[in-house]
């Protein structure tokens, strides 16, 4: 086997990314419409996880994460490890304030 | 690298995952820029939430929706502009990137618009109208226009490397065989999409 130093391989296809593309633009629809109604404390939970979603969808599709090495995600993943840490920390400590 | 068979000599001295590895290091950082910002929102939020919703009720909802879908579209050219270049498309790669920083101005037009509509209505850091309103709108106004400003100033910057990467098109430095650079320019776009996915319902959908 040759090793060749070449870009790495992407589906090389337009569908996917437009089905995802729908797919976003549907999930803001939603998350539009989701806060017009009245749920609550949820609202921001419903949001949020929605976002999330949204992100990973660019993040695994747009962003290549799919086709790449597993160093990359796992990059990833730690980095937002850390945000989260982040956020813990400071809740822990504003709570017994 | 060292097996070096094949005649093209193209390859060599390139390292095209070590670029897109550096060009997420990069990321990561403007992550814990946005992430300390959206870490100071969330604990005013905690604090202030009913002002935080009351003020939320000033931004125009629809405006917020049609700029985030402005913004996925634009997301959505930048990565078709990839495939359309490892395809061998040049001039269809060249549209869509000109596509791209076309919806980054109206997305940027629309923000002008929106900002100036604030101003009009005396809501401005440190008008005597905003000082007038509860300290959690006052930040809730505050954080509203350094979060979307210093995106805003994230989409300006994209706007220009993507047209960086147009001219490198178009001059056949970005060919079907080298196009990490407009790779790196897309995760940088991006990036920019994501932090506005957040930023989003974080302001405009909390009424």
């Amino acid at each position: 086997m040759q090793i060749h130093d070449k870009p790495h391989e992407h589906s090389h296809s337009y569908g996917a990314y437009i089905l995802v593309w729908l797919a976003l633009m549907a999930l803001t629809a939603i998350t539009v419409a989701v806060a017009g109604m009245d749920i609550g404390r949820f609202t921001v939970a419903t949001a949020l996880i929605i976002a999330s979603f949204k992100a990973y969808l660019v993040l695994s599709v747009f962003m290549h994460l799919r086709s790449e090495t597993k160093t990359f995600v796992v990059f990833v993943i730690v980095a937002l490890l850390f945000l989260g840490i982040s956020f813990v920390l400071l809740f822990s400590d504003y709570s017994f304030q | 690298m060292s097996s070096t068979t094949h005649t093209t000599t193209a390859h060599v001295h390139r390292d095209d995952v070590g670029s897109r590895m550096g060009m997420w290091l990069f990321l990561f950082t403007e992550l814990l820029l946005f992430g300390g910002m959206f870490l100071l929102y969330s604990v005013y939020r905690f604090q202030y939430a009913d002002a935080f919703h009351l003020a939320a009720k000033e931004l125009n909802t629809i405006m917020g929706a049609f700029n985030t879908a402005v913004l996925l579209t634009s997301s959505l050219t930048m990565a078709l502009a990839i495939v359309a270049i490892q395809r061998d498309q040049k001039d269809l790669s060249i549209l869509l990137q000109m596509i791209t920083i076309f919806l980054a101005l109206f997305f940027l037009v629309n923000k002008y618009f929106e900002w100036t509509a604030k101003f009009h209505h005396g809501i401005y850091p440190g008008s005597e109208e905003l000082l007038l309103k509860s300290s959690g709108e006052i930040l809730f106004f505050g954080l509203y226009y350094v979060m979307t400003g210093l995106h805003g100033i994230h989409v300006i910057v994209g706007m220009f490397l993507i047209a960086v990467m147009t001219r490198m098109t178009r001059k056949g430095i970005i060919t079907k065989d080298s196009y990490v650079r407009l790779e790196n320019a897309g995760l940088y776009w991006h990036l920019v999409d994501i932090i506005w996915i957040f930023l989003f319902p974080l302001f405009y959908l909390i009424t």
